[in-house]
């Protein structure tokens, strides 16, 4: 309900929304959170607490509006942030530069402990050097994986300060976004609606399989693989289409699901609990896809802004378990989904899931933090 | 070369026009300013500085925005003359735009302004009506909570300059929500007679924060009828007619004095009888007027008999309550201003007040509580303004002294929405709101990251809104492919194609010089600019030509549909296909489809002597692959390609190109000799 969302105008306007990840095991719900931001003169990476934890009112509500912490110069838009551990981050810049901040804890403050300069660049006709927007970053503590409008991808351990492996010209059009299948396998996304498939163990400068969009390549702007069953990866478009893949069979994606009307900036599968996907878009919305509810057991009905889903399945293959998010019977298995943010107007162009907290940022300069998603 | 940011709207420091002529160039938010060659008495020709249309777009994006636009225009202005002429200042309309904390207010306000533009017009009276008041009272609420991070802002600095700004723009903020809300009572809601008192004495109460310290202090103190200040406190509660905690207060002190009891209980009575006007329809105005016609009467009683007499204080209570002007006028600091005054005044006097008397009262007033010691300020004649009910007074004067588009454009287009403003048209552009909207929303678009906003406004002027984001959206940088998609989003929802072939373009021309084949390509299939994926396509195979192998194989195999878009990107899909079969050598299709290329003129003419040589290979296969009848129709192309254009004379010159025909007559006569072995006998058999 949107009574439990806390807003905060910010400013800026926020390119990036990310909860600093938990320690294992722990139980306690996030509590910081980073932001960057974007089209500014003077961009900025800020350290957010969540809000008062400790004041839970009358009815368990959380009160409190999320307040800064900390914050630090960046130099260009915020492209992409990741999370390295609980104490760094790795921020993509629109310069090609791709740095680790760390934020040290104890007494609250920022500082950059490691830049990697034009990471992705321009060679021009003249022979010229010009950074190249860095697009996306991943991490898997130490390695980081960036790629760039270059069409470059770098691979770059923490504690080293020249790249580990670089592949030029890896894509012709713009990569957009990565994230890892598998500890040596990455997937990236471009802008001619390819999902590429790289094993970087092997030398070999190519990808080890493609998989595209039939008909018009509409553009693939986010890239997030299912935390449990690895071989399904979801996808979001220029047309603000939902792909979701079986990057075990096929070529073109199992289902595509329309929600948006502009363009998907990022979505993300619920780490710990990911019959829940989480998808925002330049058309100002922020829909839950929730595909727990069993029709059977409760008739599905659509929350306010809904839309009904369209299935357009290729294959019908049958499996002994089929995930919910590869069933393609629209009978059987019904996909309940929810606009979180029934009258925004500008674009949401970030948001991170963890635990029961959803946390999200605007064009219209506000970050909004949910914690209560399953209420 | 100078560059002042921001300058007051007046003056422009350094610019001396009684030294020099000035000239402008008027861009669509910002003027620039430079002194001429001109003398004063004329005659030298002048320079001129020129707006450029996109510059910086065209300058790269270094920095985005104004400073590179100045830059350009200093060079423009540069050019030929004398160093001292080399001054060229940036004005701005819309000061207030620059304003960090203010971000807030325009971001919050944006989404307040688009869901009235939703609204239902519908809506019957009295629910329309309540709806408009809520968005009224939704942008006063942004306000003060602007305010408020103002305040917060000055407390938490120690840059005492800083700190000054901070403290003029809690002011100027709480003025804005002062005149704001005497706007959403008078026109918004428009009060009548009854309500209308009671709205305006919580108007005064929001307001008049000034003696709140002092209240606090004496409530908090340890006994407040021992306070030096009580009396002042009580007055306080009776001027803004607070009667309770009026009342609460004088109690202490009335048990305090157990000889003057009577005197208290009778000063309590009369506060306590005192009729007010209610929300409810409970009573007519007639019934009100009437039972305060009675009370007053009683209070005069009083008065009269001396029952007050020995309490100066109680008696100027009792004043005050029969509407004594003097013994009000005598609590001038308690006021602070003349419409705490008029209120205090209507409240005792006239509270059943009409709203158009309230000219009448609101004058008087004004001209009674400043009694010639000082003229009336730009804030007072706003406000005398609302009450004499002259809505456009009230604009026009707060879009001169406001240093922001924000407060008129909002304002306005509420007052539109209550449709108030209907007959005024301006004599110039379109009506007021549409007029004050556009230029707000410029100030937006000339900020390097509000513009965003701005493209809404735009959306809901009917007249020249479109034109105005045409405009505008042309200047913006580009900086990178994201920012870009954003922008041409804007440009497609809207269809304006115009502009988003424009962006593509832009972008396809970036890539291109940055060697990105493959996203220019994309640029231009998503404009669909025929021309310029042609333009790609050849540099394409100009590439492959030199290199001998094509680069971006990735998107050359997976052009899709979207190959259609250019007789030359045709060509480059089939003309790959063909190296494809070849590779997979599958000999008889590659052949035929490389055939076709020439015979139904997909290939450019200058491709055809490589297409030619790409089937020398096949010719000398070991089997026969082209038929004798695909051999002859080579040979014909082969011959239309060297003889049937004379300027291919030269050509011929080429020693290299000579042998290279030469070679291909010998293949193809070859194989035209193998190819008629083979059909013969095949046939013959």
């Amino acid at each position: 309900a949107m009574e439990d969302v806390s807003a905060k105008f910010v400013s800026q306007k926020i390119s990036r929304t990310r909860w600093r990840p938990l320690p294992a095991a722990a139980l306690q719900a996030p509590d910081l959170f980073a932001t960057g931001s974007w089209d500014n003169e003077d961009n900025r990476i800020s350290i957010w607490s969540a809000g008062d934890l400790g004041n839970a009112g009358l009815n368990g509500e959380y009160h409190g509006e999320p307040h800064l912490l900390c914050d630090i110069q960046h130099n260009g838009d915020v492209m992409d942030m990741q999370f390295l551990d609980q104490e760094r981050i790795v921020v993509a810049s629109s310069t090609g530069t791709v740095t680790i901040f760390r934020h040290h804890q104890n007494n609250h403050t920022l500082s950059a402990s490691h830049r990697w300069e034009k990471a992705h660049y321009h060679v021009n006709q003249d022979t010229s050097c010009g950074g190249a927007a860095c697009t996306g970053v991943v991490c898997n503590n130490p390695e980081i994986v960036t790629v760039g409008e270059d069409g470059r991808i770098n691979l770059f351990r923490a504690d080293q300060k020249d790249a580990v492996r670089t592949i030029d010209n890896a894509d012709s059009s713009t990569l957009h976004a990565v994230t890892f299948l598998r500890t040596t396998e990455i997937l990236t996304v471009n802008s001619i609606g390819q999902l590429k498939i790289w094993d970087l163990r092997q030398q070999r400068n190519e990808p080890s399989q493609i998989f595209s969009l039939a008909g018009d390549r509409v553009p693939l702007h986010c890239v997030d693989r299912h935390p449990n069953q690895q071989h399904i990866v979801a996808t979001g478009g220029q047309d603000g289409m939902l792909s979701i893949w079986d990057i075990r069979q096929g070529t073109m994606p199992v289902s595509l699901l329309n929600a948006h009307e502009a363009e998907m900036w990022e979505v993300h599968f619920h780490p710990s609990d990911p019959d829940h996907l989480f998808t925002c878009s330049e058309d100002g919305s922020l829909w839950h896809w929730d595909t727990s509810t069993n029709v059977s057991e409760k008739p599905s009905f659509l929350h306010q802004g809904g839309r009904s889903t369209a299935y357009l399945s290729h294959s019908t293959i049958n499996q002994s378990v089929v995930s919910a998010w590869l069933s393609n019977d629209p009978t059987k298995d019904r996909m309940e989904i929810t606009n979180l943010i029934p009258n925004q107007t500008l674009s949401v162009n970030s948001l991170d899931v963890l635990g029961p907290c959803l946390v999200y940022g605007t064009d219209a300069e506000a970050i909004y933090v949910n914690r209560q998603l399953f209420a | 070369t100078p560059l002042m940011d921001t300058v007051p709207p007046q003056v422009v420091p350094g610019a001396d026009p009684s030294a020099r002529q000035l000239c402008f160039a008027w861009g669509p938010a910002e003027v620039l300013v430079c002194e001429t060659l001109f003398d004063r008495a004329g005659g030298s020709r002048s320079r001129c500085l020129s707006w450029s249309p996109s510059p910086s777009r065209l300058w790269g994006e270094g920095r985005a925005g104004t400073a590179a636009r100045a830059l350009t225009g200093s060079v423009a202005g540069t050019g030929e003359g004398a160093p001292s002429f080399s001054r060229v200042f940036v004005v701005r309309r819309d000061q207030d735009i620059y304003i960090q904390t203010l971000r807030k207010l325009f971001n919050e306000s944006h989404g307040i302004f688009m869901g009235l533009q939703r609204s239902e017009e519908e809506l019957a009276g009295r629910s329309r009506k309540a709806q408009l008041v809520q968005v009224s009272k939704n942008y006063r609420s942004v306000i003060r909570a602007c305010m408020e991070d103002m305040h917060q802002a000055a407390v938490s600095t120690r840059d005492p300059a800083l700190q000054g700004q901070y403290s003029t723009q809690v002011s100027i903020l709480s003025a804005m929500e002062l005149i704001w809300n005497l706007c959403e009572i008078l026109f918004v809601e428009a009060a009548a007679a009854g309500p209308l008192l009671l709205r305006l004495l919580d108007w005064v109460r929001l307001h008049v924060c000034d003696v709140d310290s002092m209240v606090q202090e004496v409530l908090s103190s340890e006994s407040p009828s021992k306070h030096k200040l009580f009396w002042n406190v009580v007055d306080v509660f009776v001027l803004q007619g607070r009667m309770d905690e009026a009342r609460h207060l004088l109690s202490k002190e009335a048990s305090a004095n157990p000889i003057s009891m009577n005197m208290y209980k009778i000063l309590d009575d009369l506060m306590k009888k005192m009729p007010v006007p209610n929300h409810g329809n409970t009573q007519t105005l007639t019934e009100l007027e009437l039972k305060w016609q009675h009370w007053h009467e009683e209070c005069q009683r009083y008065l009269q008999d001396g029952t007050f007499a020995s309490n100066p204080h109680m008696e100027s209570i009792c004043k005050i309550l029969l509407g004594d002007e003097d013994a009000i006028l005598e609590k001038k600091e308690l006021m602070t201003t003349w419409y705490h005054f008029l209120v205090t005044r209507l409240l005792y006097s006239h509270p059943t007040v009409k709203p158009l008397e309230l000219r009448f009262y609101a004058q008087s007033s004004m001209d009674l509580f400043l009694g010639g010691e000082s003229s009336p300020e730009p804030l007072d004649m706003i406000l005398m303004a609302a009450f004499e009910f002259e809505m456009h007074q009230v604009i026009k004067e707060c879009s001169i002294v406001l240093s922001n588009w924000w407060f008129v454009a909002h304002l306005t287009d509420l007052l539109d929405h209550c449709k108030l403003l209907q007959s005024h048209n301006l004599y110039f552009g379109s009506n007021m709101r549409e007029f004050l909207l556009l230029e707000y929303a410029s100030g937006l678009f000339s900020h390097h990251s509000l513009w965003q906003l701005g493209v809404d406004y735009f959306d809901h002027c009917p007249e020249y809104g479109r034109v105005y984001l045409e405009l505008h959206i042309e200047r913006i940088p580009l900086s990178t492919e994201q920012k870009a998609l954003k922008v041409l989003r804007i440009c497609e929802q809207r269809q304006m194609h115009e502009q988003v072939r424009s962006i593509c373009k832009i972008m396809a021309m970036k890539a291109l010089r940055n060697n990105r084949l493959g996203s220019a390509l994309s640029w231009s299939i998503r404009a669909k600019d025929a021309a310029f994926a042609t333009l790609i396509s050849d540099r394409f195979l100009k590439d492959y030509c030199e290199r001998g192998c094509f680069s971006d194989l990735d998107l050359i195999d997976n052009l899709g549909p979207s190959m259609l878009l250019s007789d030359r990107l045709t060509f480059l899909g089939k003309y790959r296909e063909f190296h494809r079969l070849y590779g997979e050598k599958r000999f008889p299709e590659a052949a035929r489809l490389l055939l076709t290329l020439m015979t139904a003129h997909i290939a450019p003419c200058s491709f055809w002597m490589t297409l030619l040589t790409d089937a020398l290979p096949l010719l000398e296969q070991k089997e026969v692959i082209f038929s004798a009848e695909q051999t002859y129709e080579l040979m014909r192309c082969l011959e239309d390609l060297t003889a049937g254009n004379p300027d291919k004379q030269k050509f011929q010159d080429d020693d290299v190109e000579t042998t290279k025909v030469e070679m291909l007559r010998l293949a193809l006569a070859r194989n035209l000799a193998r190819v008629i072995v083979k059909e013969g006998t095949v046939e013959g058999s």
